[in-house]
């Protein structure tokens, strides 16, 4: 087998310059949030790194979590670089198909070691049949394919969580790649959750290249997902927190307060609750985010936020009607009515066997 | 659960359970006890300017002269609690939004770091009654398990939503999902314990104020 | 003597009404009841606490009428109300209370706590538990027709004695005199200044006026023990003894609970609304002021006071009358603090001066009485109960105070205009 290029010599190949590959390495490391002095350990890492094999499996998605991916995939860096990894299996950008596309995965299982990145959930009702490829249910082919993996990465919230299709009433029994091994389903290896509906592009790409500068998974929260990126919460870092401080809410999208860029709680954000680096990130290449635009975050890093009532409810609000209460109303009456029948016959039984006291009743 | 799950809970079948027994306690509760019934007063009545049921029902918030002095931490305490209670839980902007959910009707918020302050007050005053009802030998003789009971479930409401908005202790979803959790704790006991006194109350001094002006006494 | 645990429970299952149930649950357990006590706030002891005294009703009331108390009762969780408790609570609801009503008008939830007192007793009584000395007072005003044992011979030389003192003659049994004056057998045993200062009163003001032979009496010592059966039997006396002289009014003399028991509680009592009018001696007296039928002359030299007699001003309504009748003649009139409906209670209302065993405990709260009175520096008390009166000079008695203490239509009729 050919000894596969390394990151520095595919990038010369392609006309990179040093200068330009030293920029990204430290843009990568202000990204991650590590020092300066660390950008020359990154671009010996990379440099040094060959590529590794990646297996892309892809489920019950929107293919929207690719989508994001790609965005990335302007004439950057980052995109050169994960043509440094040997992205060896992906149904929406692989030239093969059919069952040279299954050979190639076969192919790159071979050699242990691999990183597979999922997204999408995976039906498990029904003996999973919502979601067949080549033949082989979701839940098949990911428990094959993670035999040898080194460990697996979750893009986007469907493979992290469960996403929409977990969504109530989950009509395919989705569950989260995670869910999975802890049923013991599928082999246990080290998962880094990804999450967002989809993740920030540069956040796809920002975690494989820490996995691929370090070799090893980075600091996770208690979900699985990355702190460099999900550690503060987009409330936390939202440049209109001050107006949160101040109880100066905009009511509509397009009143007086909207249109002075206070805050969307009222309008249902759920900043507040979401871990995610759109507040600092941001989208479109660091333009802008929900927020910015005028519209209040919808939480969607967190597992379950398409049960987590409507968009537009605050989190002060109630999630789901409240269908027990006119029953529990009803019940009320109903008890009371029946204490009340007890009460009013014992007191009336009491008064009818009232003898009248005399003298004589007064003593023992 | 993770902590997010566990706050869907609460905000989705925990207050619909919580509401829901607190609705039908109320009604039940209120109709046990109306179901006594009352007779009514055969004597003459006498007729006096400011005497009457509702009349009472204001003036009972008012100190009797000379009351204060004797008891000044029922009297300061309690008005402090209340209000504050009252004021956090009615013109803070989120909650707002909820009853407006629950009920529809919506009214101008206070700025959230007037609720803060009020928020601290009002913990204040509540540890300063609770002090006063273990240490004056009165209110420490009446006191039964119920009342420190009450208390608590009364206090961590106002606690866990002062440190979910201030972004202390525990992380945020988890200190919002806790505060939600203590108000549907409260709302299930309400109807249950000295709290029914939050309706109970207009009907004790509307009595108290009927009986007493059918004698042309103002109470 | 069938007095029974079971009865008491029965008679109190009764009496519970809403405003009892709501009463019980609204109190907050803040204890600002005690602090409007004078038995807590001159014995600083807690157990002398107003709503503590109604325990054992509070718990019939939960046992017995809500779902929840019955469920605890079934499983042991709440303890059925003893004999032994309520042998226990005799001293609380009969000895430290008086039903003077403070209690009432202090608590901030609104509880009517005097209210619940009065319908305690009730149970008490006929389970055997209330004091002696109201046993024997009910009885002798049941057989012989008043609680000091006063029969109609010693009224009959009472107002002969007052006739040839005052040349007035006092009519007995005059069928559709406009007034029927009764008395309490305090006044016939201790003030019979009382009677002939009426008599002069309804002289100068031209009013027709009788006694009762069969209703002389007014003290009602069957509210007092807390039985209404027999505070009934003696209200129908005084209704078959005004109803049989067509009297218009139905005067009601210087006593506190004469005045509850016959205006308040009698119609209830009898189950009907009454036919004539009830007053108290100073309404007369006042609407007699009013229309210019009362001429005094002359004002007392003294600093004077007036203690307001609990069941008359804060349970009665009666508050302005006592103000204006003091201002016709007295000159140097100072007000307690607290006067008024808010004023502290004498002590020995509600059957605490008949009750022996209380003694002790109504000397130790009359300090509050004493310090309101050295405060004013008055050298005289007026006042319109006789029982207050008694309570108070036997206070000020046992503390070595000379403060002499009278009747305020007594004094009244001292300074009417003499035409003859």
């Amino acid at each position: 087998m050919n000894r596969r290029p390394t990151v520095a010599e595919q990038l010369a190949k392609r006309g990179v310059s040093r200068r330009a590959f030293l920029k990204f390495c430290a843009a990568a490391a202000s990204l991650m949030a590590l020092p300066p002095s660390m950008a020359p350990a990154i671009a010996e890492a990379l440099g040094k790194r060959t590529r590794p094999s990646v297996i892309w499996l892809s489920f019950q998605e929107c293919t929207g979590c690719t989508e994001s991916l790609t965005r990335s995939h302007t004439p950057t860096i980052e995109s050169l670089i994960f043509d440094m990894i040997s992205l060896d299996y992906h149904h929406t950008l692989q030239a093969a198909s059919g069952t040279a596309a299954e050979h190639a995965r076969e192919q790159a299982m071979a050699e242990p070691g691999y990183l597979v990145l999922v997204d999408g959930s995976i039906p498990t009702k029904d003996d999973g049949i919502y979601s067949i490829i080549a033949g082989m249910t979701n839940l098949q082919m990911l428990k094959e394919t993670l035999e040898n993996a080194a460990a697996v990465v979750t893009i986007g919230t469907c493979a992290a969580f469960g996403g929409i299709p977990k969504a109530d009433p989950n009509p395919t029994g989705a569950k989260s790649v995670q869910a999975l091994m802890d049923e013991g389903l599928v082999p246990r290896k080290p998962v880094i959750n990804v999450p967002g509906c989809p993740p920030i592009p540069t956040v796809i790409t920002g975690v494989l290249a820490h996995y691929l500068t370090f070799g090893e998974i980075p600091e996770l929260d208690h979900l699985g997902r990355p702190t460099m990126y999900f550690g503060d919460s987009i409330h936390d870092r939202c440049y209109r927190r001050p107006f949160y401080d101040q109880g100066k809410f905009a009511k509509t999208f397009d009143d007086e307060g909207a249109r002075k860029g206070w805050c969307l709680f009222e309008l249902g954000c759920k900043g507040p609750t979401t871990y995610n680096a759109c507040a600092t990130a941001k989208w479109n290449n660091g333009t802008s985010f929900p927020i910015e635009s005028g519209h209040g975050c919808i939480g969607c890093s967190e597992p379950d936020f398409w049960d987590a009532g409507s968009f537009y409810s605050a989190l002060s609000m109630p999630t789901k009607p409240l269908d027990l209460a006119a029953g529990a109303a009803v019940a009320g009456v109903v008890i009371g009515a029946g204490v009340a029948f007890a009460n009013r016959s014992k007191k009336s039984s009491a008064k009818a066997a009232h003898k009248a006291t005399g003298l004589a009743d007064l003593e023992k | 659960m993770s902590e997010i799950e566990f706050l869907n809970w609460v905000r989705g079948d925990g207050l619909n359970l919580a509401i829901s027994v607190f609705l039908l306690g109320v009604i039940w509760r209120l109709i046990e006890i109306f179901s006594l019934g009352r007779k009514p007063d055969l004597s003459a009545s006498r007729q006096a300017a400011g005497a009457s049921g509702l009349h009472t029902v204001f003036r009972r918030s008012l100190p009797p002269p000379g009351m204060v002095k004797r008891s000044p931490v029922s009297y300061i305490g309690g008005y402090i609690f209340h209000i504050g209670l009252a004021v956090v839980v009615f013109l803070f902007a989120p909650h707002i939004k909820l009853i407006e959910s629950l009920v529809g009707l919506s009214w101008p918020a206070l700025p959230s770091q007037i609720i803060d302050l009020v928020a601290v007050i009002t913990l204040v005053a509540m540890v300063v009654v609770l002090v006063d009802r273990f240490t004056k030998p009165v209110k420490r003789y009446l006191s039964t398990f119920e009342d420190y009971f009450t208390w608590t479930v009364t206090f961590l409401p106002v606690l866990t939503g002062y440190l979910a908005v201030k972004h202390l202790l525990l992380p945020y979803t988890t200190m919002l999902a806790l505060h939600i959790l203590t108000v549907e704790i409260l709302l299930v006991v309400l109807p249950f314990t000295k709290l029914f006194h939050a309706f109970t109350v207009f009907g004790s001094r509307w009595f108290n104020g009927h009986v007493n002006a059918h004698k042309g006494v103002p109470v | 003597m069938s007095a029974s645990l079971d009865r008491g429970v029965q008679v109190l299952k009764e009496m519970i009404d809403t405003p009892i149930a709501i009463y019980f649950d609204s109190c907050v357990h803040c204890g600002l009841c005690a602090e409007a006590c004078l038995f807590y706030t001159e014995t600083g002891d807690p157990k002398y606490t107003p709503i503590h005294k109604l325990e054992p009703l509070r718990r019939i009331y939960e046992q017995e009428y809500t779902l929840l108390g019955r469920l605890a009762k079934m499983v042991g969780l709440s303890k059925p109300v003893t004999d032994n408790e309520l042998e226990e609570w005799k001293e609380l609801v009969y000895n430290s209370c008086t039903l003077c009503a403070r209690c009432s008008l202090v608590c901030p939830v609104g509880n009517d706590i005097v209210y619940m007192v009065r319908k305690l007793r009730e149970g008490m009584a006929v389970s055997g538990h209330a004091p002696e000395g109201l046993i024997g007072a009910v009885t002798r005003t049941i057989e012989i027709g008043s609680p000091m044992g006063v029969r109609l011979p010693a009224v009959q030389a009472q107002m002969k004695h007052v006739q040839e003192e005052i040349g007035i003659e006092i009519p007995m049994d005059m069928v559709g005199a406009e007034y029927m004056v009764m008395l309490s057998s305090m006044e016939i045993m201790n003030f019979p200044e009382y009677l002939g200062a009426i008599a002069k009163i309804m002289k100068q003001a031209g009013k027709t006026w009788t006694l009762c032979s069969t209703a002389f009496e007014a003290t009602n010592a069957g509210i007092q023990i807390g039985v209404s059966d027999l505070a009934k039997v003696i209200v129908n006396r005084i209704v078959e003894g005004a109803e049989r002289l067509k009297v218009k009014t139905v005067i009601s003399p210087e006593c506190g609970h004469a005045y509850t028991a016959l205006r308040w509680d009698g119609a209830n009592l009898i189950g009907r609304p009454f036919t004539f009018k009830v007053l108290h001696i100073l309404e007369v007296l006042e609407d007699f002021r009013t229309q210019g039928l009362l001429k005094t002359e002359g004002f007392e030299t003294t600093k004077m006071t007036f203690h307001d007699p609990c069941q008359l001003v804060r349970r009665g309504g009666v508050f302005d009358p006592p103000r204006n009748l003091m201002n016709m003649v007295v000159k140097d009139f100072v007000e307690m603090d607290d006067a008024g409906k808010y004023n502290w209670c004498c002590g020995g209302g509600g059957g605490v001066s008949a009750n022996e065993e209380a003694e002790e405990l109504r000397l130790e709260a009359f300090k509050i009485k004493k310090r309101q009175v050295e405060k004013t520096g008055a050298k005289t008390i007026v006042t319109a109960c006789a029982n207050c009166r008694i309570v108070m000079e036997e206070g000020l008695e046992h503390y070595q105070m000379d403060v002499p203490i009278v009747g305020l239509t007594e004094m009244i009729a001292e300074h009417l205009v003499d035409k003859s």
